[in-house]
């Protein structure tokens, strides 16, 4: 049977992708966001999963306004490097595990979470930069991806509590695999940042700090939170944060918090929090 | 129905991206979005206004897009910010440049706001 042994919370701040691929891991001001993902590389490393399972939104790299899914899997072999409009990055073509997305995605839909289907999908900046920072990928990743992607650029969004059961769903699903798979879950984006009007660089880290505490202690605290609250606490942007509740969603309530930080040295709040499944 | 959005309590300095701002911004994000192939890029490159006049754009459009005025794209025609962060390849302008134009600061002045403005 597949098992969900760990899930990430992490920012996805493209930033961090270009400062990557421009070697500046160890200029003063990166380090600190450099160096905080390599406990989080080595307990991943010990877990050895088969699978990552990605919640991250498309930034207009393979999706748009013209058709923009609430909800999205990848089914596909390889997900590609996409192009946002500075080029791809250097980086391998992701593999995928296409009968294990359409076994999720079965799933999901009879439980009545409607997944739109995608079967070609580059990948971008919300997915990149996790899977950058916390797996070695030269010549190739070590794990096979199920890329999820939520709206949360064109209101409206989900609600924060859809999220969470989404969450409840894929663990299901992810339960319901004859195969002897393990899984990690990410969720990612956030966390306080508002990239739009006079408000530009909004951060909150007392909330940051606080989501922090309460995904990992008391997630439905969290899933009460309307857009609006999120909006006016953390800005525009912070509602990002919902799809770490789709991650909480899938594990269970017996965790070890394996690594935390927090670092908000420009726009945003970056967070990370390593959850492992003691059972 | 919970309400997600309270419509009456409006957040200062904020924009929230909806319906009602995609559907004013379809045009020009869409035309952002093109970036996203390096063609386009080499064709606004080569000649922005007959790249524009490839694309149904409004005058405001087009005028904000010569005068690079990103506030103006995004608080009043609608643009979404990762969208017409894509014009940054061609324009030279990265995020800090158009958050500082947001705020009505210079680059400078915006720099200075952040604890650690070398992780950029
Ligand atoms: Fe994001």
């Amino acid at each position: 049977m597949a098992k969900v042994v760990g899930g990430i919370g992490t920012s996805h701040v493209p930033s961090i992708g270009k400062a990557y691929d421009m070697g500046q891991q160890e200029e003063p001001d990166w380090k600190p966001v450099f160096d905080t993902y390599k406990p989080v590389q080595k307990w991943l490393a010990d877990l050895k999963p088969d699978v990552a399972i990605v919640v991250y939104n498309d930034h207009g790299s393979s999706m748009f306004f013209d058709k923009y899914p609430t909800f999205a899997i990848g089914a596909a072999d390889t997900y590609p490097i996409g192009d946002e409009g500075w080029g791809p990055r250097p980086l391998p073509a992701v593999p995928g595990n296409p009968e294990f997305s359409w076994h999720l995605a079965e799933e999901l839909v009879y439980n009545e979470f409607d997944m739109t289907v995608c079967q070609e999908l580059s990948v971008e900046h919300g997915f990149l930069v996790p899977m950058n920072l916390c797996f070695p990928h030269e010549p190739n990743w070590p794990v096979k991806t199920v890329p999820i992607a939520v709206n949360v650029i064109q209101h409206p969004l989900p609600t924060a509590m859809r999220c969470y059961k989404l969450g409840q769903a894929i663990r299901q699903a992810v339960e319901a695999c004859e195969d002897d798979l393990r899984v990690v879950i990410f969720g990612t984006g956030g966390m306080s940042h508002q990239l739009n009007g006079t408000r530009f660089g909004h951060l909150n880290t007392a909330f940051d700090n606080d989501f922090l505490d309460k995904i990992e202690t008391d997630p439905l605290a969290l899933t009460k939170l309307t857009h609006q609250e999120i909006m006016e606490e953390a800005g525009a942007e912070a509602v990002e944060l919902i799809m770490w509740l789709t991650m909480r969603g899938a594990l269970s309530d017996d965790l070890t918090r394996v690594h935390r930080n927090y670092y908000a040295p420009m726009t945003t709040g970056m967070g990370l929090i390593a959850l492992e499944e003691n059972a | 129905m919970a309400a997600q959005r309270d419509k009456s309590r409006t957040i200062p300095g904020t924009t929230i991206f909806d319906g009602v701002e995609s559907r004013k911004g379809y045009r020009i994000n869409k035309f952002a979005m093109s970036f996203t192939k390096p063609k386009n890029r080499e064709a606004f490159t080569a000649d922005e206004e007959a790249y524009m006049d490839s694309w149904s754009l409004s005058e405001q459009e087009r005028q904000f897009l010569r005068d690079r005025d990103y506030r103006g794209l995004i608080e009043e025609c609608g643009g979404n910010i990762y969208m017409i962060m894509k014009l940054g390849t061609c324009t030279g302008h990265g995020l800090y440049h158009v958050g500082a134009q947001l705020r009505g600061q210079t680059f400078k002045e915006f720099m200075a706001t952040r604890t650690a403005s070398g992780a950029r």
